[in-house]
């Protein structure tokens, strides 16, 4: 127990930190001066367990593909979110919670769902939501809520397309999964929204078995009838798909809209390009700054490991600040810069190792098409009011703005 | 230069297909990857190289 006896622990500083109120874009100060210090770092988590945090880029890598990391929440040592996250992870194993070789073989059941073809594929259907969307904020005027006009119905209604489920559902799951993503939900809160969620899940899935459609939710019914894949299996994968597809492409619109206002030279750019690489690139450089997730990504040693001059002992919490190490001055030259046009693309926004997002493809086509459509369809688009009065969801687990009040030149279009 | 991909490793991120197009595609069954050239022209070293630093698995390998 080096770090034990060193007093070190005692003064760790508790994980997460609160961001600087005049830089909602950047990750908290404490952030940067630890990554200045070295690869990992100490922190105190809201149980009071002391856990490694890894704060640069390269080490952040190694270890995500290391097999002596284990993401197996069930795990004593795993550095848990909250009490009420922890009972959610706790009452069923996902994709996200498994470790090789359940994970992959898991994983391939669904994998033909989001290669970049079959994304691709869904891009007309993509467009045509997201100009829907648009059409109505245009048809009612010119001042209007971004997060729940635009944001939050975009992803919405292509996870329901995704996955086959009705349209007008979106309000159920878009309110269970909050209760899922706030740290302060309680045990009950959580496992009540997880409850729900399920039994939804069961019922598509049931829906499907009597009548398939072609879809994602269609196709795992069968593999249950096949006995391919279990109940249990294929109701968190639609669950995992709900919660996960919606809510973080959401804040992702919202903030990446909000970062491209508060930067006009960029958003010049931005408009000025016509080139469907140029578009990707800067979804790309979004990801990378803003960092959706900012809770880190959370891991258990299974053997001791040297990293640098410190040792990471079995059954250590280790937790991967993705947020910083997308600043990682070794990583991306000028990081703090928001530059739409530098090459962003190995960023860290979607994890890595076998846990990397799975609907990175079908995120990034929806992200391209929705900021590309905004701002080309909504000629002079700005803030209502000033960026301190902007909500940011700082307890959520994964960031963004609560609502966002645009306004455009409506007599342009 | 030669590539060559470990199948079994692979977790279908897609994320070699966005960056090196002409090298690799995804299996419609599994999204699982496999090589259109294994030995493609020197020209495309730069995508190859970053669709081997993006994979998430590691399992691209690439010789000069």
């Amino acid at each position: 127990m080096v770090d034990g006896i060193d007093g070190r622990e005692s003064a760790a500083p508790v994980y997460p930190m609160a961001r600087l109120n005049r830089c909602p874009f950047d990750p908290p100060p404490e952030l940067y001066r630890m990554q200045a210090e070295g690869p990992a770092s100490r922190v105190r988590l809201w149980d009071g367990s002391i856990v490694w945090l890894i704060t640069r880029y390269e080490e952040q890598r190694a270890l995500a593909s290391d097999e002596r990391i284990s993401s197996d929440s069930a795990r004593p040592g795993y550095p848990h979110v909250s009490e009420g996250i922890k009972a959610r992870r706790l009452s069923a194993p996902t994709l996200l919670t498994m470790d090789n070789p359940d994970h992959d073989a898991l994983r391939r059941m669904i994998t033909a769902d989001f290669t970049v073809k079959r994304v691709e594929s869904l891009r007309p259907a993509i467009q045509s939501i997201v100009d829907g969307l648009i059409d109505s904020i245009i048809v009612d005027g010119s001042d209007f809520d971004l997060v729940s006009r635009f944001a939050l119905p975009v992803p919405s209604n292509v996870i329901c397309v995704f996955l086959g489920a009705p349209l007008e559902d979106q309000g159920f799951f878009q309110e269970r999964t909050r209760s899922l993503i706030d740290r302060a939900s309680t045990p009950a809160e959580t496992a009540r929204a997880s409850i729900d969620l399920r039994g939804y899940a069961r019922e598509l899935l049931d829906t499907k078995r009597r009548m398939p459609t072609g879809d994602l939710t269609s196709r795992l019914s069968a593999l249950v009838q096949q006995e391919r894949l279990s109940e249990i299996d294929a109701v968190e994968i639609v669950l995992s798909l709900i919660v996960g597809g919606h809510e973080t492409t959401a804040n992702m619109i919202a903030l990446g809209t909000l970062a491209l206002l508060q930067h006009p030279e960029q958003l010049a750019q931005f408009r000025a390009g016509t080139e469907p690489q140029e578009i990707a690139g800067a979804a790309e450089e979004l990801l990378r700054y803003l960092n959706i997730p900012h809770i880190g990504r959370r891991r258990v040693a299974l053997a001791d490991i040297r990293l640098d001059e410190s040792v990471i002992q079995a059954g250590s919490g280790v937790i991967f600040a993705n947020d910083i190490a997308n600043r990682d001055p070794r990583a991306f030259e000028h990081p703090d810069d928001l530059d739409i046009s530098r090459h962003a693309e190995h960023h860290l926004a979607f994890g890595f190792g076998i846990h990397q997002c799975i609907g990175q493809p079908l995120a990034r086509v929806e992200l391209q098409v929705a900021y590309e459509t905004l701002f080309r369809r909504l000629p002079g688009l700005r803030l209502v009011s000033s960026i301190d009065e902007v909500e940011f969801k700082t307890d959520m687990i994964n960031y963004g703005v609560w609502s966002l009040s645009l306004s455009w030149d409506r007599g342009l279009t | 230069m030669r590539i060559s991909v470990d199948q079994s490793k692979c977790v279908s991120s897609g994320q070699c297909v966005l960056r090196a197009p002409e090298v690799f595609d995804q299996q419609d069954e599994d999204g699982v990857v496999f090589l259109l050239d294994n030995a493609p022209p020197d020209s495309l070293l730069p995508k190859v190289r970053l669709a081997e630093q993006v994979c998430p698995a590691s399992v691209i390998r690439v010789v000069e």
